[in-house]
This record gives structure tokens, C-alpha cells and sequence, in this order.
């Protein structure tokens, strides 16, 4: 480093150091100058506002914010464990604790804040602490595990995460909090009692309006006890000091730079000192130009931002910031923003408030009806629309804001309702405006684009929601053509990737992927959309094609989901169900007897499907081959319960039994059910015979669907149950046995071919052009002269149909993934449990007890500032 | 030196504070596919392997389902980063990272792994 290159020390390195390291580079800065940095914790900077966290699992790694990459990329000198002790403003040096003296240029305070600690007697006593670092986390974790309850002072923020953290550890914990209520600042009385009662259901003891005067210590000097200022005494093992911070100003304010009466280093608009153009102050430590010192991130950012605007001589003042919050706080939406607390003259407040749900809505509006802030507590889902507004004359009436779903005008304000000047993302400081543009102009499509375009929800993420509608009606505004392809690797349709694989015998995914992939994707691992599709498509055409006609065979076992994987259905708590063939419904009591033995011997729950089988839930990976070994011994084939390919063929008992029916309809639905069995589709295929025009199978809502005549067969085609019925299209009539076969061999193997992946036979037939005019010039009149082809294609299907359980039980390699840890084979997975129900079992989900953290749900819901 | 890796016994290790703990044999992982390991204090692992033969691992608990089934997810890679998509309800995970692609505010504990 020669001498004349000029020097950035930058004193603390937390979330605003970083961002101030991150713009020096983008302003190039970082290339021109030697940037040191003196950090005093023993660690690079970490997300401080995420810190409560790392008691819901996250490691200090998982915190960090700094990609060593780019410190080493920019060749900035970042001294860990080394803060700096003296500031010399003459010489303009900083000497760190290791001794070492650095001449700067520029200097640069981003010391941060320090907890306060009430100066009550035994303050520091033994089992007392503060919660503001990393190191401070870990201290409370190590000494919780001899503690049993716990005590938080102060029942702002922090305290609120803290006494969360200390439930979370196992502790019985308190909140004591000197002001009438919870979040003092944030939050007015209303909001305060919606919060309380949410909290104390939460088995969290609050106690409000009450001080701390001592700390009672045992003889060794360790916490055994409160005295509050009410005369009463609360007993507890352990202090979390949580009142709020201080700017760290002594490094300051020692070297003769002026600070605030509160504390604070003075700085301009451009965050210079006010008395030493050398030297610059950012972040929680700075007293802004507004006469403010700001504890939240986002103005930190923006002053971090400004400071290294101005280094580089660009134009830029931070003259202060929108302290709008949103949070999820133990669980609880808590927002608030603009004038929160009503202060201007003449306002009025809108409120809603049920604290029996714990729900508390206010909105202040001005004389002229103009929204000037509000407070959200419980439900913050308009938070993003609302805080847009603040400061114009909402176009509804602000009622109708707050009022829940349901009753009398709830008011669904879209973001479209907001001016072009309206601020999307707070934390980036983003207007509506700069968003559309994002998209009108510089041809962002989606909203990851977006975010990387603008900055706009990369910071807290609360308005990515009102992002994604807004990106959505800008591209529909503007007529941009969606891109038709399956998915990020591929910009083909599934139709036009099943004619590549068929035309050029394709038969690899990886092979696929690499030539025909968008550019980008090539060579890369595809994602999870295009690799079961493809799965699927190889697997149709297999024989065809010349792949192997087993799923679980090479490349393809690892395309596949989960499901076809493990060939069986993955339920909610991890376990599997099984579900064996049983053709057109048709069961020996044999058979029945084989499978109610297996459900007992191996504890299933069992239920009778709607297509005529039975379902075995609650079965363990590592039972699944077990299990199929005794099916396969007797008799039982895979049903495909699990794959996108035919489920059953349901049927009636028809003319053997019925006094009305004209067909032997059990008959053909198991001679359908085992030709087209195993056959790989675009979604599931379900079909059902009906032995007379009464239609007891309901062969109408399938996707292939056969009622007797008393000439022969009447075909339906396209038909669904589901969420979105539609009824079967007659598609030829009075067919014999071999031209219904015939029939509906061409139709599967047309849908195979040209539908779209997960696309139903019904949506199917009604996206595509003609309808069913179309497929009936197609299949019954070869209107294409692809008939011979299709038929061919499911002549060679049903010639290679294998079971794959029985291929799967008898090979070795294949078996050894049916296990649950690939280290602790006989370990079954403690989480897949079961409780009691109805005389059967029913999952046991210990939701969030994995790991030896006893993290509580309260702790899923950390701060997101 | 080159080693061909079916004539190698290289072992799949995962780092656990300043130790290593060894997993599998190399071979057991199929690329594109997961497989669940124990911990010693009761967590579990999902460990991948890419096409190129990178190691990824990540806690194996699906955050959103609660069920330890995140190693039978399908793998991919989005942009380069490479991710694992949950066989529950698909929210991806970046291998590397842990971070949720799906919802920024979620991120799951990754491991650092080697072969050796």
C-alpha cells in the first residue's frame, strides 16, 4: 500500500458498517482507497435484528452478513477482535487495542448503541445480563441450564423477544415493564391491552406499570430475586437487562467531537460531524440533522448509503427517516406507522378493537381526512397499502380499512388505489413509481428482477406480497407475453419436449437438459418442475425410446418425486401410505384377509378409497419393503396410488349379478385397469365401467369413462370430480370390446402426448384448439395419421409393464435406500409418531421439537424489521 | 493424481463444531438425491450430492410441515445456486446456504460437508 492512497477507517463492523462497506464498493471507492475496518466483537457483522433466531436453530453462521469474499475482493482490512481504543483528530490517527496506529483520511464511527442498564444495587450480579450480542446469547443459554425461571426488564421490543427466548430455553418467564404497558413506543394504551392478552396466553407473566429497584443476590452474589418498586418481590434465577439502548458515543466525545444532550455524535445532513469534516458518524451511534438518533436498521442503511455518497462526492443528505415498523413479535403481527400516536392538531382516531381475538386497529386521520399513521396489532395484513397512503386522502373511508373480513364494507384496497409517489418498501425507500418502471422499462418480469432492479423488499420483505401484485398488473397492463415454457430450464412446452424426446429417442434427462435447456440451465442440476415432467415423458415413451422401463432404474430414480421414489404417498408427518392393485374393485376374501394382516401386524390405519381399494396408512420408510414382500407374495402389484398414471378402473358388479345390467362391466374394468397399469401420464388418469345406463361407477366423472349398451360400449372422455367437476364428453358409441380398447389407446396416448404437465384430461380437452371436435377428428378419425403411431406406442407400454415392487424388493441396491438414516438404518425417525383414534392410529406431528433446543413456537416469529 | 471414484472409499463428513462426522460411504449418494443422517445429538441431516459431485447439507426438518423429509426432496439449481425443493409443499432451499427461496424470512441450519 504506498502512502498516497488515500485511507476510510471504519470504527465497528454490524449491519450499518457492512452496508457502508457494501456502497463504498458499489461507488467504486473501495478501488481507490485502503479501507480498514476495527470491529470489536469476535465476529465479522451479523444480522442483529434476526439475533433472537439462533434459539429457534439458526447457528452464528447462519447470522453473518459478510461474504468474506467480498472483503477479501475489495481488499478491505478487517481487524476482528480489535476495536479501536483513541482518536487523535490532529494527527487524524485511530489506534486499536492491539496497539497498532492507522492513519485516515476519513473516519468513520459506526460504533452502534449499548444496552441500558438501570443503576439499581447488585445490577452485575451473577446471573444479570444484557441482549444485544451474540456473546450475550450464548452467556444466558450456558446459564439457563441451571436456572429455572427468568426475568425481563423492559417490555419494549427487545424485552419482548427476550422473555420469548427465555420461555423458549425452558424458563418460566416474566416481563417487567415501568411504563402502563407493552411497546410503550410503539403501540398506545388500546394496542398495548390486545398485545397483553395475546402474550399472557402465551403462558408469559406480565407485569406493568411496576419498576425495579434491586436485584436480591444469594451469598455468592448470584440473582435470586427482584424487589419492585410496588413493595412486592418476584424470585427468579436469572436478569435479562432489556431497557433500551445508548449511542456508544465515548470514542467521540473523548476525542472533542460533539455529542447530543441524550448522547448522540452530532452530524450534519450529509452525516459529517459537525465539527471535524474528517470525520463522519452512521447507525445507532449518530444524532441526525432532525435532532434524532435512529435505533432501527433501515435509517441506519440510508445513512450508511449517505456517508458514502458524500465521501465520493456525490450529492446525497439523510434529513431523517419514516420510523414505520412492521414485526411479528412471538407470533403477533405488531405495525406501526406514520403519526401512530395522534399528535398532530385536531387528528381523530378510527379504532377498531377485539381483544377477545386480540385485535386492535387505529388509524389517525387529520381534519381534512388525510391518514396520518395508525397502529396494527394482531392482523398487519394492510400494513403495506396503509403505510403507502400515509399522508393523502385514502379513496375509501378509512372504516372500511380496519373493519375484519365479513362485516358490513370490508374493503379490499389494492395497490393499484396508490399514487405513483407512494412508498412501496420503506426500508429502500422505493416508490410505486420506480416499480412500474422496473417493469415498464427495464423489462423486469418477475419479482425476484424486481427486487434485484430497485432494492424494494430486500430488506424486511413486509411488501413483497403488495410487489408481486403490482408487478403482475404492470405486465398485464402492458400486454409483455408470458414466457410459455415449463420452467426455468426449459422454454419449451411439455408437448414440444415429449416430440424432441420421441423424435430424436432422447432418452436421458441430463442429455435433454444439456441441448435443449434455456442457455442459462445448461449443464446445471434443472429444478424440481422439469424433472418429473421429463421423468414422466421418458418413462411413457420408454420402451419406445429405448430407456429402462423402471423408475427407479439409474438418472431416473433421481428425477422423481418423492412419492414415485419411495413408490409410495409421502403423508404430512413423514410416514407412507400403501396402496395396492386391486383391479376393477374385485378382491378374494383371501386377498382381504392378506391385507387386513398386514395392516395389523405392522399397526396401518386403514380406509377404503373411492376407487374401489384400500389405503394402509402410517407406514415407515424402512417398513415400505417389508411390507411389499408380503403383498408381492401374495399376489398384490403396485397400484400407482402414487404416480401421475392410471389410478384404478372403479366398476360396478354389472350383468353376472344385477338384475339390470347388460355388460360385464367388471370384466372390462379389469382388463383396462391391466393394460394401461403403470402407464406414466401428465397427471393422474382415473376411469370406471358402468354395466348399464343407471351408471353406479360413475364412469362420467373420469378421465376415461365406458357405460354399457345393449350393442356393446359408449366412450367418455375428459370427465373430473375434484374441485372443478365436469362431465364426460361422449366421444363414439355401440363400440365392441376391441374397438374400445382400440379407442382409448389412441386417446391416452394423444393426451400423453400434447397435454401439459399436471393438466387433467378435462382442462386439457378444453384448452386445446377444437376441443373435442378436434380429438375426435384426431383419434376416431386419424384425421393426422398418427393412429398406427399412438397404437404402437401403447402396444409396446403394455408389452413391457413391469411391477415395480416386484422388481423393487428383489434388488438389493434398490432396497437400500428404504431406510431412515443412511448412518442408523434401524433407527426409525423419532419424528414420525402416532396417536390414538377411533380405535386406529392417526400422525403425531411434534411440530418444531427437532433438535436438542427446546425451541417453542413462540420463537418462530422473530422481529422482521 | 486422478482417482477414479469407484476404486476410491472416500467417506461423505459433515462438520460438527470443530470435528468431522462421518456419514456414508461417497457411493451411497446418488446424484440429484438426498439422504438422511442422524446426528450424534439427535438433529437430523439432509445430504446431497450435485451432478458435478458437490456436497450439500441442510437440516433435514421441513420448517413449514415439521416432518424430517427434506433429503427425499427433488434437487435443482436456480441461477447457479443450487436448491432442494420440499417433497411437502415445494418451498425450495438453497444447498449452500439454507436460506428459503420462497420466503425470505425462513432459513434452515446448512452444514459444511466434504469427501475425503
Amino acid at each position: 500500500m504506498t502512502t498516497d492512497t488515500p485511507t476510510i477507517v471504519l470504527v465497528g463492523h454490524g449491519m450499518v458498517g457492512q452496508r457502508f462497506l457494501e456502497a463504498l464498493a458499489e461507488r467504486g471507492l473501495t478501488a481507490t482507497h485502503r479501507v480498514v475496518v476495527l470491529c470489536e466483537e469476535p465476529r465479522p457483522a451479523y444480522d442483529r435484528v434476526a439475533l433472537t433466531s439462533y434459539f429457534s436453530g439458526k447457528t452464528p453462521e447462519d447470522l453473518s452478513m459478510t461474504d468474506m469474499e467480498f472483503i477479501e475482493k475489495h481488499s478491505i482490512e478487517l481487524r476482528v477482535g480489535d476495536p479501536a481504543e483513541t482518536v487523535d483528530r490532529s494527527s487524524r490517527t485511530v489506534t486499536a487495542r492491539s496497539g497498532q496506529t492507522f492513519a485516515y483520511d476519513t473516519l468513520v464511527l459506526a460504533t452502534g448503541s449499548y444496552p441500558f442498564v438501570p443503576p439499581v444495587p447488585n445490577k452485575d450480579a451473577t446471573g444479570c445480563f444484557v441482549y444485544r450480542t451474540i456473546e450475550d446469547l450464548l452467556a444466558i443459554e450456558e446459564y439457563a441450564k441451571t436456572a429455572t425461571t427468568g426475568a425481563v426488564v423492559g417490555g419494549g421490543l427487545l424485552g419482548l423477544e427476550a422473555a420469548g427466548a427465555l420461555k423458549g430455553l425452558g424458563l418460566t418467564s416474566h416481563i417487567v415493564e415501568f411504563a402502563p404497558r407493552l411497546m410503550p413506543v410503539q403501540v398506545d394504551e388500546g394496542g398495548g391491552a390486545a398485545l397483553l392478552r395475546t402474550i399472557e396466553d402465551m403462558g408469559l407473566s406480565v407485569h406493568t406499570g411496576v419498576g425495579t429497584q434491586e436485584i436480591a443476590v444469594d451469598a455468592d452474589g448470584a440473582v435470586t430475586g427482584m424487589k419492585l418498586s410496588d413493595g412486592s418481590e418476584l424470585s427468579t434465577d436469572l436478569v435479562v437487562f432489556s431497557a433500551g439502548v445508548r449511542p456508544r458515543d465515548q470514542l467521540a466525545r473523548a476525542s472533542g467531537l460533539t455529542v447530543g444532550e441524550r448522547g448522540g455524535i452530532t452530524v450534519d445532513e450529509q452525516c459529517r460531524t459537525v465539527n471535524d469534516p474528517h470525520v463522519f458518524a452512521i447507525g445507532e451511534c449518530a444524532l441526525a440533522a432532525d435532532g434524532r438518533v435512529y435505533g432501527l436498521v433501515a435509517p441506519g442503511y440510508e445513512q450508511a448509503e449517505t456517508a458514502a455518497a458524500t465521501i465520493a462526492a456525490d450529492e446525497a443528505s439523510f434529513t431523517g427517516a419514516d420510523l414505520s415498523t412492521k414485526l411479528k413479535l412471538l407470533g403477533v403481527d405488531v405495525a406501526s406507522f406514520g403519526d401512530a400516536h395522534g399528535t398532530a392538531d385536531d387528528c381523530l382516531d378510527v379504532v377498531y378493537s377485539d381483544s377477545r381475538a386480540g385485535l386492535y386497529k387505529k388509524l389517525v386521520i387529520g381534519r381534512d381526512g388525510t391518514l396520518l399513521g395508525g397502529i396494527l396489532v394482531g392482523d398487519a395484513e394492510a400494513y403495506g397499502t396503509l403505510r403507502a397512503l400515509t399522508g393523502s386522502v385514502p379513496p375509501i373511508s378509512p372504516e372500511s380499512l380496519v373493519l375484519p373480513a365479513g362485516s358490513g364494507a370490508p374493503a379490499q384496497l389494492g395497490p393499484a388505489a396508490l399514487p405513483d409517489d407512494a412508498i412501496i418498501c420503506s426500508c429502500n425507500n422505493v416508490r410505486k413509481g420506480t416499480i412500474r418502471d422496473a417493469v415498464t422499462e427495464h423489462r423486469c418480469t418477475t419479482v425476484p428482477e424486481v427486487k434485484k432492479c430497485t432494492k424494494a423488499g430486500t430488506t424486511c420483505g413486509s411488501c413483497v406480497k403488495v410487489l408481486g401484485q403490482l408487478v403482475t398488473a404492470e405486465l398485464e397492463a402492458g400486454g409483455v407475453e408470458v414466457d410459455k415454457g415449463l420452467c426455468g430450464c426449459f422454454a419449451q412446452t411439455r408437448e414440444e419436449l415429449y416430440e424432441i424426446v420421441l423424435a430424436l429417442r432422447i432418452n436421458t434427462y441430463q442429455d435433454l437438459l444439456d441441448r435443449y435447456g434455456r442457455e442459462n440451465a445448461r449443464g446445471g442440476d434443472g429444478c424440481e418442475i422439469c424433472k418429473p415432467a421429463v421423468a414422466s415423458i421418458i418413462a411413457s415413451l420408454a420402451p419406445t425410446i429405448g430407456a429402462s422401463g423402471y423408475v427407479l432404474d439409474g438418472e431416473q430414480a433421481a428425477l422423481q418425486d418423492s412419492n414415485d421414489h419411495f413408490l409410495a404417498n409421502l403423508q404430512k408427518n413423514g410416514s407412507y401410505s400403501v396402496v395396492p392393485r386391486i383391479p376393477g374393485g374385485e378382491i378374494t376374501p383371501e386377498g382381504l384377509i392378506v391385507i387386513g394382516e398386514i395392516a395389523r401386524d405392522f399397526g396401518l390405519y386403514t380406509k377404503i378409497t373411492g376407487g374401489q381399494r384400500i389405503d394402509m396408512f402410517g407406514a415407515r420408510v424402512e417398513q415400505l419393503p417389508l411390507i411389499w414382500t408380503r403383498l408381492v407374495d401374495a399376489g398384490f402389484e403396485s397400484g400407482h396410488a402414487y404416480g401421475k398414471s392410471l389410478r384404478t378402473v372403479k366398476s360396478c358388479v354389472g350383468q353376472t349379478w344385477c338384475r339390470y345390467g347388460v355388460q360385464d362391466s367388471v370384466r372390462m374394468a379389469i382388463d383396462l385397469e391391466l393394460r394401461y397399469r403403470g402407464l406414466r401420464s401428465p397427471h393422474k388418469l382415473k376411469s370406471a365401467v358402468s354395466g348399464c345406463a343407471r351408471e353406479c361407477a360413475e364412469a362420467q366423472s373420469k378421465d376415461f369413462g365406458v357405460i354399457a349398451t345393449a350393442g356393446g360400449w359408449n366412450l367418455y372422455v375428459a370427465g373430473n370430480g375434484g374441485a372443478t367437476p365436469r362431465h364426460a364428453d361422449l366421444l363414439a358409441q355401440d363400440l365392441t370390446d376391441t374397438e374400445l380398447i382400440k379407442l382409448i389407446d389412441r386417446f391416452l396416448m394423444f393426451y400423453i402426448r400434447t397435454a401439459d404437465r399436471l393438466e387433467r384430461t378435462s382442462t386439457w380437452l378444453e384448452r386445446i384448439p377444437g376441443g373435442l371436435d378436434h380429438v375426435r377428428d384426431v383419434v376416431v378419425e386419424d384425421s393426422l395419421g398418427i393412429c398406427e403411431e399412438l397404437e404402437t406406442l401403447m402396444a409396446a407400454h403394455v408389452a413391457n409393464y413391469r411391477d415395480e415392487w416386484s422388481d423393487t424388493i428383489n434388488d438389493p441396491e434398490k432396497l437400500a435406500r428404504f431406510v431412515s438414516f443412511v448412518n442408523a438404518p434401524d433407527t426409525p425417525d423419532p419424528v414420525v409418531g402416532f396417536v390414538p383414534e377411533r380405535d386406529q392410529i392417526k400422525p403425531d406431528l411434534p411440530l418444531l421439537s427437532i433438535g436438542l433446543r427446546p425451541a417453542d413456537d413462540v420463537l418462530e416469529g422473530t422481529a422482521q424489521r | 493424481m486422478t482417482l477414479a471414484p469407484e476404486t476410491t472409499d472416500l467417506k461423505v463428513q459433515l462438520r460438527l463444531g470443530d470435528s468431522w462426522f462421518t456419514i456414508c460411504d461417497l457411493n451411497v449418494l446418488l446424484p440429484g438425491r438426498g439422504v438422511a443422517a442422524l446426528l450424534p445429538d439427535g438433529r437430523q441431516a439432509a445430504v446431497f450430492r450435485d451432478r458435478t459431485g458437490n456436497l450439500y447439507a441442510v437440516d433435514n426438518r421441513d420448517p413449514f410441515g415439521g416432518a424430517a423429509v427434506l433429503s427425499r426432496g427433488l434437487t435443482g439449481s436456480h441461477q447457479g445456486r443450487p436448491f432442494v425443493a420440499s417433497p411437502l409443499l415445494k418451498q425450495r432451499f438453497d444447498l449452500a446456504t439454507g436460506q428459503c427461496l420462497d420466503d425470505d424470512t425462513v432459513r434452515i441450519t446448512a452444514y459444511e460437508v466434504r469427501a475425503r
